[in-house]
């Protein structure tokens, strides 16, 4: 085995960088290779995985499209255009 | 008279009225803006200076897009600029974020340490409140990243940039973005972890 195989396949730390970069779409055929490898044999990384895409998930579907602005911070933005409107 | 009512309302067509910005646009404006950055304070700031700013070029609009994508237009490079004028600061919290890290994995093999592995949160069937608690949870380890990690990974997420025009806006290589991109996927995951249950 060569000296950069044996790494990937027992370094967690590389792992999950790949795995960081694999969701992006953006690593090497030879890089998935280990990946896979490591995946593999490693289930902490195999849950750091999932919860990765979990949190990606969670931040592109923030916010609700219920989220509002106050009535009061509406009515005040209003009177500042209609302000700025008259000025000219 | 005819024509000058036809001008009258073509200048409506092509021109926008202001008056009904607010009520039109300002929750859309705000929502695009909260999911970039995350604090509510900033983002009525910009949703406020977006409309003025529109008002001082409102002669320049010219009815090529919609009002709605002009407004957007606007509003996005203010958020531009809040990240790149906040991605120039809080050296020291990128220390801190760093050092934070340094015990995740094993020096020597990069293994995880025992105290930081990741362990299942026990989310197998997507209950939606428990999904809810956890976006919550999500959302204040959001508010504890350094600022031009939330900045990089908010540009990523949210407006489905490439990399390299997140770095040149930010000035990043591009393996400065991806140790980024990780440290902050790790950060986040760490901090749920800690807070959940």
């Amino acid at each position: 085995m060569t000296g950069a195989l044996k790494n990937i396949i027992y370094n967690c730390r590389a792992a999950t960088l790949l795995i960081e970069k694999r969701m992006l779409g953006e690593i090497t055929a030879v890089e998935t290779l280990k990946l896979r490898i490591h995946l593999a044999g490693c289930s902490f990384c195999r849950t750091y995985q999932q919860q990765s895409l979990l949190i990606n998930r969670l931040f592109t579907g923030f916010p609700s499209p219920e989220l509002k602005l106050d009535e009061e911070f509406m009515a005040s933005l209003k009177q500042k255009i209609e302000k700025e409107i008259n000025k000219n | 008279m005819n024509e000058e009512k036809q001008k009258s309302s073509l200048a409506k067509q092509i021109h926008s009225d202001p008056v009904t910005w607010v009520d039109q646009y300002a929750n859309y404006l705000y929502r695009f803006a909260i999911a970039r950055l995350r604090d509510e304070e900033v983002a009525r700031d910009l949703v406020q200076d977006t409309f003025l700013a529109a008002l001082q070029q409102l002669s320049r609009f010219e009815g090529k897009s919609s009002e709605k994508t002009w407004l957007a237009a606007i509003l996005k490079n203010k958020i531009s600029d809040f990240h790149r004028n906040r991605a120039t600061k809080g050296l020291k919290e990128i220390k801190q974020a760093e050092s934070d890290q340094q015990h995740f994995f094993d020096k020597e093999n990069g293994h995880w340490n025992a105290a930081h592995a990741p362990r299942a949160f026990g989310l197998e069937n997507d209950n939606p409140l428990l999904m809810k608690e956890l976006g919550e949870i999500l959302n204040e380890c959001l508010k504890k990243l350094p600022a031009l990690w939330f900045t990089v990974f908010s540009m990523k997420h949210m407006d489905d940039l490439e990399s390299e025009s997140i770095c040149t806006e930010l000035k990043l290589s591009d393996s400065n973005f991806w140790v980024i991109m990780h440290r902050t996927k790790l950060n986040l995951r760490a901090c749920i972890q800690k807070h959940w249950n």
